[in-house]
């Protein structure tokens, strides 16, 4: 394969070009005097000042932040569950159905999701009354429901990558399985929680659609304050923005890589001295 | 015999158990329908239930009212209740030429968007499975990278790169390849530039884990047996990799079909996609009826693909168990 070298250097070269060089221009531009976003106009960070002072964009900020936060970690709750019935319980009563509706949110269109959720909301409030107008509490919980399902996926395969005997061990010892759960399989899974309520924190924190449909009057997020935005034309604050969020989840996923690396590391140490013991016993064996 | 399958068949055989087994029979049903029962109905009630309301709407009648729909159910007399159905919003569907352009073309730029992520993807998840573990581990994260990042800002990234004196046009100028902009942004092209960019993590992921599992050995028997790299990659390393392909495309084709945000803030606005179709019925005409009746269009559309999908995860689940 080696005179395929070449041949890869260039695919990696394009396919990492393409997918970086549009928010390199993001995070230079953001730092531009001129207001024409394309035009060099000298180094500043004004933009970064009027950003602070945005009153708009800092309100829907703060409410996408806390809508992130809440959704993100019912969504990894929920997620695990679903992930443990359906790595872990074999078949039981209506897996298809269930499996069919956690792989379903991850690609509907999102003005599917967006306008059935409006509808069931509406539909509810006639009924029982709840919830009470549109607003957080709304946003929540379409949040929740599809990034869940990101979650459950995440979780369902590290959990079938896992080694059960672990599990089985613990069991065969006389552990009941929750103390399993908590003591053996959820220190092992962490890290894919983590990623998970990474990747939901991020997905809720950026949904424009499904949120449009949902949101009531003032309860604006980010992600529709920019949009109404965009529309009007490029903005260089939204590429201070852009840059403040890109450098957020930079380094989320940076300390989330090195922590998963050390776990990993850690654990290759532990199966390292498992080996080791089990070999000494078996040749203290074969003497005695 | 994998080990799964073993402990398959002691849960069927009653009493034949370990103890494992029977400590799995003791404690686990209470708990067990409690950790599935809990996800199960938060989806049953906000994402199944849903589109049965979906479906009861497409069929009323639009009223200026808040909401803005007749109730189906009428009381006709004081014991006797009718229900209307109103097949008006899908006979529009039907009658009106928007409609089904917006259709057609929504499948068909999903379409050409699913194949050129795959013709970028391919090469990329290819080059990165067969990098050196360390190497790997950064690739992989570098290619996961931008799906953190956020994908309404991504889209914006490109109006900035593609306007008459943005980057692009800029750069070509510069380079004298030509004299005067070209027209990109508000095109087809702006939307497959972003279809592409926007979903290309969703190709490679399922394709480098899946490329990432191969035997080389494969590839090794088959040039000892004196097949040239490309017929080695053609005879053994595609088909092998075909599962891989498929849960990719479908993981890009079906969200491309509804997509909403790109064709608006890069293609031209006499485009027609069949999510802005649905989301101006909804947000500039008001008209929820005929907004439910597109998507429950669209929904049958999908179902089968999104049933394949599910079918094709489950098996690389089960896959991955018993590796």
């Amino acid at each position: 394969m080696q005179g395929f070298s070449w041949f890869r250097m260039l695919s990696l070269a394009v396919g990492f070009g393409f997918l970086y060089v549009p928010i390199a221009s993001l995070i230079v531009y953001s730092f531009n005097k001129s207001k024409l976003v394309t035009v060099w106009g000298g180094f500043s960070t004004k933009w970064y000042g009027a950003l602070l002072q945005n009153e708009q964009i800092l309100n829907a900020a703060w409410l996408s932040l806390r809508v992130a936060a809440i959704s993100a970690t019912l969504a990894v709750a929920l997620g695990t569950l679903a992930g443990m019935a359906l790595a872990r319980f074999g078949p039981f009563k209506g897996r298809t159905l269930f499996s069919g509706l956690t792989t379903a949110p991850l690609v509907m269109p999102e003005v599917i999701t967006g306008l059935s959720l409006l509808l069931l909301f509406v539909t509810m409030e006639q009924l029982i009354g709840w919830p009470a107008g549109r607003g957080m509490t709304t946003i929540i919980i379409a949040h929740v429901t599809f990034t869940m399902a990101f979650v459950t996926v995440i979780v369902q395969s590290r959990l079938t990558q896992m080694d059960e005997s672990l599990e089985e061990a613990a069991m065969d010892l006389g552990a009941r399985p929750w103390k399993v759960f908590f003591v053996i399989t959820l220190p092992i899974i962490f890290p894919a929680l983590l990623s998970g309520w990474l990747l939901a924190f991020t997905l809720s924190l950026d949904d424009l659609v499904i949120t449009s449909f949902v949101a009531g009057p003032g309860s604006s997020t980010l992600p529709m304050v920019i949009f109404s935005k965009v529309r009007l034309g490029v903005s260089p604050d939204i590429n201070a923005l852009a840059t403040i969020l890109v450098t957020i989840v930079a380094i989320g996923v940076a300390v989330a890589g090195v922590l998963m690396a050390r776990q990993q590391k850690i654990r290759d140490r532990d199966a390292q001295m498992a080996l080791a013991a089990n070999q000494q016993m078996i040749e203290s064996l074969k003497k005695g | 015999m994998g080990r799964a399958r073993v402990r398959a068949l002691a849960r069927v055989e009653p009493g034949g158990g370990d103890q494992v087994t029977d400590w799995l029979r003791r404690w686990l049903p209470a708990g067990r329908t409690l950790v599935a029962s809990v996800p199960y109905l938060w989806l049953l009630l906000f994402f199944l239930i849903p589109f049965v309301i979906v479906l009861k709407i497409s069929f009323s009648q639009s009223a200026i009212a808040m909401p803005p729909y007749e109730p189906l159910l009428h009381w006709a007399s004081e014991k006797v209740a009718q229900v209307q159905l109103n097949f008006g919003n899908f006979a529009f569907l039907v009658e009106d030429n928007l409609y089904w352009k917006s259709y057609l073309n929504s499948i068909f730029v999903a379409g050409v968007s699913t194949l050129l992520c795959l013709l970028i993807g391919y090469p990329l998840a290819y080059a990165m499975a067969r990098s050196s573990p360390a190497t790997r581990n950064i690739l992989l994260l570098l290619a996961v990278l931008p799906f953190f990042t956020s994908f309404l800002l991504r889209v914006y990234a490109w109006i900035g790169l593609l306007k008459n004196n943005g980057l692009v046009n800029n750069a070509l100028i510069a380079l004298g390849v030509i004299d005067e902009p070209i027209q990109m942004l508000q095109t087809d092209f702006a939307v497959y530039v972003g279809m592409v960019y926007s979903y290309l993590p969703f190709m490679v992921l399922p394709l480098y884990s899946n490329l990432e599992k191969l035997d080389l050995t494969l590839l090794e028997a088959a040039a000892d047996l004196g097949c040239r790299p490309w017929q080695a990659f053609l005879k053994v390393t595609l088909p092998l990799s075909l599962p891989g392909i498929i849960a990719g495309c479908l993981l890009v084709f079906i969200p491309a079909v509804g997509e909403f945000v790109i064709p608006s803030l890069l293609g031209d606005p006499g485009m027609l996609m069949i999510g802005k179709v649905l989301w101006t019925e909804f947000f500039n005409n008001r008209d929820w009826p005929v907004a439910s009746a597109v998507a429950i269009a669209l929904l049958l559309f999908l179902v089968l693909p999104i049933m394949y999908l599910d079918k094709a995860q489950n098996a690389a689940n089960e896959e991955g168990e018993r590796g």
